[in-house]
């Protein structure tokens, strides 16, 4: 089997579902031509052509928009904000249409779209091309929000998001683009949106992560087994709605939980893992619920020592973890 | 496209049966029987001309919250619309879980938009370009306030649609107000029209008190659209003769001068004025019409108020699209 990038299985999604269905087309800034600033459709607009791969006008709010519209009609729209950072402008069209539409039509009308946008920081971008947007999405019913951290599930839950007949916010972790790398079969499989993923069994803490998060979370857990911490890992995937069984399964088995995430602390999406743990497995803890989370300031700033200093990384992951199995 | 008499006739139909409802729709909310009705008396002349100037059932529509006569041309019913008034079950749009006046017609093509200003027009584009990427002869015709022509949702909306050539009436319908704010606090051209010729399409005014004048102009615009010729932006100049909503008091922003002065060309008298000079409506035929409007609108009531609420139980769906039919 063939070892591929994360940028690589995102591509090969959209290529054999834009293959697979002639309702389904990409819509975004430079997707065409110039195959995306990160190459993530490179060579879809030579296969499919610029009416199935469209470059938008710079304009965030409509591609989602039209998108919308587009997806009432009954295609099936990829729209691509350039930056997760971008995607503020169309808040409002994915929250208050996409999310809404089929509870406020009673199901008469509803919106098969995906909403692809590459999150996180740690690659130099600065305020604006490096922010953590999971959390806005997590909070709104009728959207879905998945966020894979290897190729393999970027693959098959790319497919799902596609064939998935609500708006799916689909957040690639860009700093793994190119850096993570996994085997990843040719040709048509799922992996279904909503279960959590246990990637590491372990029996003395649960760290529950995703996108980039998770990459290095298992980084720190193979360090902390060979200092005799023995760490499950959980990646969430699907972070809306959220699989609790996984959650409140490992947690009780291992009676202690760290959750890592870049976006900010206050208001993260951590702070609901905590609370569902608060809420349904108190009496299994056997330490406060603790997360490993970007600093409360507006965004991740540029300068190298001052983004190190914001994002999470293997050693203050490894470091929270030796903290939390010393309690 | 010229119109028979018969046609003639049932447009004023259609008015009068519209401007009734929406007048008892006031009387209702001044007799405590229902809490929130928002008018559209004064602008059925153009919302009717457009519609009559569609393949209705087959072109798409995504409307505002003033198109009640441009819905009921569309086969939605005076027991419909008392249903959404009174909040019961059967309401046929949203299980009365929007407001009323926020329309949805699945089997009409009629799109359900939502409050926030100009959120349909994208919509509109959308379906626009599913329209071209299909090759179909469809149009789609989308309506909006003046106070609509500020939002980025609607630039961007005409942008995208006159870049791509996509079958799409934009039909402001002027009513001189937005809530409390005049239209040259909305705009520093004298016409919606005029915005028109920075943006790469036709715009075109036209008396939107004259129901004939409007169903010639927006026939032209859909011949233009349906040969693929691309979009019309048409302004129909009208006034608002109620307050915005039942919870608005126009008092408080304009006098009744004002208000007297544009009851001289109210679309309802307008049209009237046209068939009885062509000899189309006799004194009889008129009382006729008038004793038929009062009993349909009669049974409106009457059915509405028998009817149920909404279970509870049902409150929790269709959130999302597998949920569709549950509950």
């Amino acid at each position: 089997m063939a070892e591929i990038t994360l940028i690589d299985a995102i591509r090969q999604a959209m290529d054999e579902e834009l293959g697979r269905d002639e309702s389904v087309f990409i819509v975004g800034e430079d997707v065409g031509k110039r195959g995306g600033v990160f190459r993530a459709t490179m060579g879809l607009f030579e296969k499919y052509g610029e009416e199935r791969v469209i470059d938008s006008p710079l304009a965030e709010l409509s591609i989602v928009g039209v998108g919308i519209g587009a997806a009432l009609y009954g295609m099936r729209p990829i729209c691509e904000i350039q930056f997760a950072d971008f995607i503020y402008p169309a808040f409002n069209q994915i929250v208050s249409e996409a999310a809404k539409m089929c509870y406020r039509s009673n199901g008469e009308w509803t919106v098969p779209m995906v909403i692809r946008a590459p999150y996180g920081g740690g690659i130099g971008g600065g305020l604006y091309h490096s922010q953590s947007v999971e959390a806005f999405f997590a909070h709104v019913p009728g959207l879905k929000v998945v966020i894979p951290s290897n190729p393999y599930d970027a693959k098959g839950l790319l497919k799902s998001a596609v064939r998935d007949p609500n708006p799916v916010i689909y957040l690639e972790p860009k700093k793994g683009y190119r850096l993570i790398r996994g085997e990843v079969p040719e040709g048509d499989f799922t992996v279904p949106i909503g279960p959590a993923n246990v990637t590491r069994k372990g029996s003395d803490l649960t760290v529950y992560a995703y996108g980039m998060m998770h990459y290095y979370t298992l980084q720190a857990a193979e360090k902390l087994a060979s200092e005799g911490v023995d760490v499950e890992v959980v990646d969430l995937r699907t972070i809306y709605p959220v699989d609790k069984q996984t959650v409140l399964e490992s947690v009780k088995k291992t009676g202690k939980a760290l959750i890592v995430h870049e976006d900010n602390l206050t208001g993260g999406y951590g702070g609901e893992i905590a609370a569902i743990i608060a809420e349904e497995a108190f009496t299994d803890l056997d330490a406060p619920v603790r997360r490993l989370c970007g600093p409360d300031v507006p965004a991740v700033p540029f300068s190298h020592p001052l983004q190190d200093w914001f994002m999470p990384n293997p050693d203050k992951i490894a470091k929270a973890m030796r903290d939390l199995a010393a309690y | 496209m010229e119109l028979s008499n018969d046609t003639k006739l049932e447009m004023y139909w259609m008015m009068l049966l519209s401007r009734r409802l929406d007048e008892r729709a006031w009387v209702l909310h001044r007799q405590g029987r229902i809490a929130f009705h928002i008018s559209g008396i004064g602008q059925e002349a153009a919302q009717v001309g457009a519609a009559f100037a569609l393949r209705r059932g087959e072109d798409w529509v995504t409307p505002y919250y003033r198109d009640l006569a441009l819905m009921i041309c569309l086969g939605y019913t005076p027991r419909d619309f008392l249903l959404a008034l009174t909040g019961k079950k059967a309401e046929p749009t949203s299980g009365a879980r929007q407001m009323p006046s926020h329309w949805s017609l699945r089997k009409a093509n009629a799109v359900s938009h939502s409050a926030p200003v100009a959120t349909q027009c994208p919509h509109a584009a959308g379906i626009g370009l599913a329209i071209k990427m299909r090759k179909e002869d469809k149009v789609v015709l989308t309506n909006l306030g003046e106070g609509s022509t500020s939002q980025g949702e609607w630039y961007e909306a005409v942008n995208w649609a006159a870049i791509h050539q996509l079958p799409v009436i934009f039909m402001v319908e002027n009513n001189q107000y937005a809530i409390s704010v005049p239209a040259d606090k909305q705009m520093a051209v004298p016409s919606s029209a005029d915005k028109a010729c920075g943006m790469g399409l036709r715009g075109i005014s036209v008396d939107g008190t004259d129901v004939y004048a409007v169903y010639t102009t927006v026939a032209e615009a859909v011949a233009h659209a349906r040969a693929g010729n691309g979009p019309t932006l048409i302004e129909a100049r009208m006034y608002r003769l109620t307050p915005h909503s039942s919870d608005d008091d126009d008092r408080t922003y304009r006098s009744r001068e004002e208000v007297d002065e544009a009851k001289k060309t109210d679309p309802l008298t307008v049209a009237r004025q046209t068939l009885e000079g062509e000899g189309l409506l006799t004194k009889a035929k008129l009382e006729e019409m008038e004793a038929r409007v009062k009993e349909m609108v009669d049974d409106a009531v009457q059915f509405a108020e028998k009817a149920d609420y909404p279970d509870v139980a049902d409150a929790m769906f269709p959130v999302y699209a597998e949920e569709v039919g549950r509950g």
